[in-house]
């Protein structure tokens, strides 16, 4: 039984259903990346583990205990953290607010998990007193990820944080997530750059169609011919 | 319930309730309210327009209706040659140099290089315009209001019959509507709500105080009337003949002396009803007119495309819908009906009083009856517009029965029961507001909801 | 020459600068419930101008309890001493037009629009109480010194020709505005619930996310509108008097401030306050004797000198309105483009 453990997920946006039974699991201290094409439904599982989206089957369960009928605000209670795709920062604040308001919910000191932050991304220490919103992109996403760190979270997910940033950014925003991983964090994501994301993936699953294709660690699948063929481009 | 039962029902009440009115207290105000009940359906028809076809917020009725108003002083007074004497030329010559002026400055916008110097041009260029017109505007404006003010002071109209002012009115709405449009429209709907509410407290403003053109706050009384007066009435042989035929019954059992007594109340009475009656024939006709054109544009494919942009404005400017002219078309048509509802209601009154425009009364009442009624419903918009007008002209004498019913008990004099009668007139928009929070929240579409998938 | 100019700075001082600080600072403690309320539940509130009456007309029945009981302040206003209830009762008519009213729309996810139409039933019904205890006519519960300086004592004070008056409710309305501003921005830059409520209006999905509650947000939001309607429409009472029909037309001057100092942005609310004030002064200000000082006899006015009548004020705040919406939307502090 792992740390989360999201079962057979089916459900969509009211029309026709966009997740299909897929299921989904990551451990502490573990990268599980979500890939596949366009429209497979990543982001949208990625909604369902966060209890963004109305399931009609399917299970959610954080450490052992059935959280599939809790809000995303109860979720981000127990411990989970999301960093949307987009919106992800509040632009008219600085970064320091904005790294504050992801420590709303924590009645202790903060200052400990800030200081953990500015060492992850140290630019941010740079930028503190700046608005988020005029930030680069790569910068942006650091912020969103401070954000979501700062409650001291168990499971952190992240909805496609390398779309559209340069692919230096990516590879800088990839090795951070190795280093946060480290910290005992379970690390939830979905991403486009299929390769360069299962290249740090412990666990990856591919989905079509709201199903899972093909689950294995990333290694194995960036070596599985079947998925370079159809997922990576050869 | 169907939709034809709810709307059978609902007529069925009103007729109830002006029944009761004309039992109850009289006929001849049950009649009166029932002018102004066509009137204000007019107006909701306006409203429903702009916003059940096209979902314009427009909270400026008011000023659309008190254009409606003036047209009926500019059309059926008499001129007053002395005025046009005094500064007529003046005043001409004031506007054609307005007009010169905004043809200036607008060349000029044209001209000049986008440079930092073209926005400070351009201001000194209006302000002196500005400045050269009042200069020539003023003593022009001064001659006129000085020529008899206590009687005249204005220009006077045309002296046509006052007939005209109804289609008049609905002109010059329509024309304040396209210039208004060429600004407003495109705005977000809260902003251009609080737009068109600024509009008419401007349109409000200028007529209160410009003097010459309709005398302000001094009022223009006597105006005609398109239907006879009770004096003449009541001295026309044929129509005292009538009145003795219809009440013959009535009068045959009495003496010879108390039947010309009793047939002359009868005749002042009835005079009074017949006016009304007139009157109630024209709105009717008016009504019918609009209703029936309305609905027409709503069927046709023109009202398809209004509905398509209401229900989705996105998709329907990506189908290469030019929304901002439809939305232009349709507030100048639902403006152009406010206009002349304004132009009969002041007709009805036989005077124009620009303080009398207030709006609680003119712009956000018209709203209630349109949402209470059905928005985008034509009929939903008429029948709220009968209810609410009962409701609102109601709610006093039956706030006070009440207050006075559960009051009773204090005793005469006591403080508290006289402050409560004296303010029972203001249960009216304690009522409104009611009646519009608990119909938008438990029949969201109104009593008559909107027909959908046509 | 110099006693010319110095009698012209006078004159502008008296009838320009001196009631535009204070009718600015009205305006900007309005327009700064309308923006907060426009930036967090994202709708132009047509009920502000009811609540402001609501609100003092509390402070005006109160006032009028404590001279009944020979409560004052000496020289200051008893209303100032009324503040702190009419305060309360005008968040709580907030609150409970929020329970009953908004909250529904708000949770079916209505279109902004709804809301505008739910707060104009809101406005009847404040409207409808306001009259029903206090009646429609003008109040006036002014007491306390009137004037801190007046022309006749300035005049003989300075050996000018001029005069300048300096009402008591000028002073305490600008330095009222003051603290009360101050305080705000304290409030929203300093403290947790300050900064989760700018979060709140720069992004509800990610403050949902970070775990801030939309209730509470909300409910701090209308009890400061209110409050700020009920300090702006006692203070504009006093400095004039109370009139439940000339509060809700100070809505298209405080909405006017609100959109020119951009929608959502408190700074720009206060901005367009004062821009909203001054212009109408100046705009309706009759000229002519400050034309006398500053001119030479032969080019002296015949007329007023007044670049528009009084009673078109309301044409001001709404050029001004129409001017920033056409050319720049977002206002002068790029709010929020809705």
């Amino acid at each position: 039984m792992s740390f989360l453990e999201a079962r057979n997920l089916t459900g969509g946006y009211g029309g026709a259903d966009i997740l299909n039974g897929c299921s989904i699991s990551v451990d502490r201290g573990e990268i599980a990346v979500i890939v596949g094409p366009n429209g497979a439904g990543k982001s949208t599982a990625m909604k369902a583990v966060f209890g963004m989206l109305q399931l009609r089957t399917g299970s959610v369960r954080l450490a052992g205990t059935d959280i599939t009928g809790l809000s995303p605000q109860d979720r981000v209670h127990r411990g989970m953290a999301f960093v949307p795709q987009t919106s992800n920062v509040f632009v008219t604040m600085t970064v320091q607010e904005n790294l504050e308001m992801g420590a709303f919910l924590r009645r202790d000191d903060i200052a400990g998990t800030m200081e953990r932050v500015f060492a992850l991304f140290p630019v941010l220490r740079d930028k503190r007193q700046q608005p988020a919103g005029e930030l680069s992109g790569g910068q942006r996403q650091q912020v969103a990820i401070g954000r979501a760190l700062m409650t001291e979270p168990v499971l952190l997910m992240l909805d496609e944080p390398t779309a559209g940033v340069s692919p230096m950014v990516m590879d800088d925003l990839f090795e951070r997530m190795i280093e946060i991983r480290r910290e005992g964090i379970a690390i939830l994501m979905a991403e486009q750059n299929a390769r360069q994301a299962l290249g740090i993936a412990d666990t990856g699953y591919v989905l079509v169609t709201g199903e899972n294709r093909y689950t294995d660690t990333g290694a194995a699948l960036l070596a599985d011919p079947d998925v370079r063929r159809a997922f990576l481009g050869g | 319930m169907t939709v034809s039962r709810r709307t059978l029902f609902a007529w069925l009440a009103i007729a109830a309730a002006l029944a009761v009115v004309g039992a109850g207290q009289s006929w001849s105000l049950a009649l009166s309210i029932a002018n102004l009940c066509l009137i204000s359906a007019v107006m909701a028809l306006s409203v429903n327009i702009q916003w059940g076809y096209a979902g314009l917020f427009n909270v400026g009725i008011m000023g659309f209706a008190a254009l409606g108003g003036l047209a009926t002083v500019l059309v059926s007074k008499p001129p007053v040659p002395d005025a046009w004497a005094a500064g007529g030329t003046g005043l001409l010559g004031a506007l054609l140099a307005a007009a010169a002026a905004v043809a200036l400055t607008a060349g000029l916008a044209r001209l000049l290089p986008r440079n930092r110097w073209r926005a400070p041009l351009l201001a000194v260029c209006l302000v002196a315009c500005y400045l050269a017109v009042r200069a020539l505007f003023d003593p022009a404006v001064d001659a006129i209001e000085a020529v008899e003010p206590a009687k005249t002071g204005y220009l006077g109209g045309l002296g046509l019959p006052i007939l005209f002012s109804w289609a008049v009115g609905g002109l010059f709405a329509a024309a304040a509507a396209w210039v208004i449009g060429r600004i407003a429209l495109g705005l977000r709907s809260d902003y251009f709500a609080i737009a068109t509410l600024g509009i008419a407290e401007i349109i409000i403003a200028v007529l209160k105080n410009e003097d010459w053109l309709a005398r302000g706050v001094k009022n223009v009384t006597g105006l005609g009337r398109p239907v006879p007066y009770e004096v003449d009435l009541q001295r026309d042989p044929d129509f005292i003949d009538r009145v003795a035929w219809l009440y013959g019954s009535t009068l045959e059992g009495l003496a010879d002396d108390a039947r010309v007594a009793a047939l002359r109340d009868l005749v002042v009475q009835s005079s009074g009803l017949f006016v009304k009656l007139c009157y109630a024939g024209l709105f009717v006709a008016v009504l019918a007119v609009i209703f029936w054109l309305s609905e027409r544009a709503l069927r046709s494919p023109w009202g398809r495309m209004m509905h398509a942009i209401r229900d989705n404005e996105t998709a329907a400017g990506a189908m290469g819908k030019d929304v901002t002219r439809l939305h232009r078309q349709v507030f100048i048509l639902g403006s152009a009906v406010a206009g002349i509802a304004g132009a009969m209601l002041v007709t009805l009154d036989g005077q124009f009083t620009p303080a009398s425009y207030v709006p609680l009364r003119f712009s956000f009442l018209v709203w209630v009856m349109v949402i209470i009624g059905g928005s985008g419903n034509n009929q939903g918009a008429v029948i709220g517009g009968f209810l609410i007008w009962l409701v609102w002209i109601e709610a006093e004498p039956v706030g006070l029965w009440l207050i006075d019913a559960l009051t009773a008990g204090l005793g005469e004099g006591h403080g508290l029961r006289e402050h409560l009668l004296e303010a029972a007139a203001h249960t009216r928009p304690l009522v409104m507001g009611l009646t519009l929070l608990v119909v938008m929240r438990f029949a969201p579409r109104g009593l008559v909801p909107e027909h959908r998938g046509r | 020459m110099l006693p010319d100019l110095l009698h012209a700075i006078v004159l502008l001082g008296n009838y320009v600068v001196v009631p535009g600080l204070a009718y600015a600072s009205q305006l900007a403690l309005g327009a700064l419930g309308i923006t907060l309320v426009f930036g967090i539940l994202r709708f132009a509130n047509l009920a502000h101008g009811d609540l402001m009456a609501f609100g003092t007309m509390v402070a005006v029945l109160v006032t009028w309890q404590f001279q009944a009981w020979g409560l004052g302040l000496g020289p200051l206003p008893t209303g100032l001493l009324a503040l702190p209830v009419a305060i309360l009762a005008a968040s709580a008519a907030a609150l409970a037009a929020d329970r009953l009213v908004f909250r529904y729309y708000r949770r079916v996810r209505s279109a902004p629009i709804v809301l505008v139409m739910a707060s104009v039933g809101v406005m009847f019904i404040l409207n409808g109480i306001v009259r029903f205890i206090i009646g429609p006519n003008d109040q006036s519960f002014s007491d306390g010194a009137r004037f801190i300086i007046k022309a006749r004592e300035f005049r003989q004070l300075t050996g000018l020709e001029e005069g300048l008056a300096i009402k008591t409710t000028q002073c305490l309305t600008v330095a009222v505005a003051v603290m009360v501003v101050a305080a705000l921005f304290w409030f929203l830059q300093r403290t947790r619930t300050g900064k989760s409520m700018r979060a709140y209006s720069d992004n509800e999905d990610l403050a949902l996310l970070s775990g801030i509650n939309p209730d509470r947000v909300v409910a701090i939001t209308w009890v400061i509108a209110a409050s700020l309607a009920a300090i702006a429409g006692t203070l504009y009472g006093l400095d004039k008097s109370f009139k439940p029909f000339t509060y809700f037309q100070l809505l298209l001057p405080m909405f006017a401030a609100a959109i020119v100092g951009g929608i959502g942005q408190p700074l720009g609310a206060i901005a367009g306050g004062f821009i909203v004030a001054f212009s109408e002064l100046t705009v309706t200000y009759a000229y002519k004797k400050f034309l006398h000082y500053m001119l030479p006899e032969a080019w002296e006015p015949a007329g007023l000198a007044q670049l528009l009548s009084t009673d078109y004020k309301f044409a001001v705040s709404f050029v001004i309105l129409v001017l920033v919406l056409l050319f720049r939307p977002t206002g002068l502090f790029r709010g929020r483009l809705l």
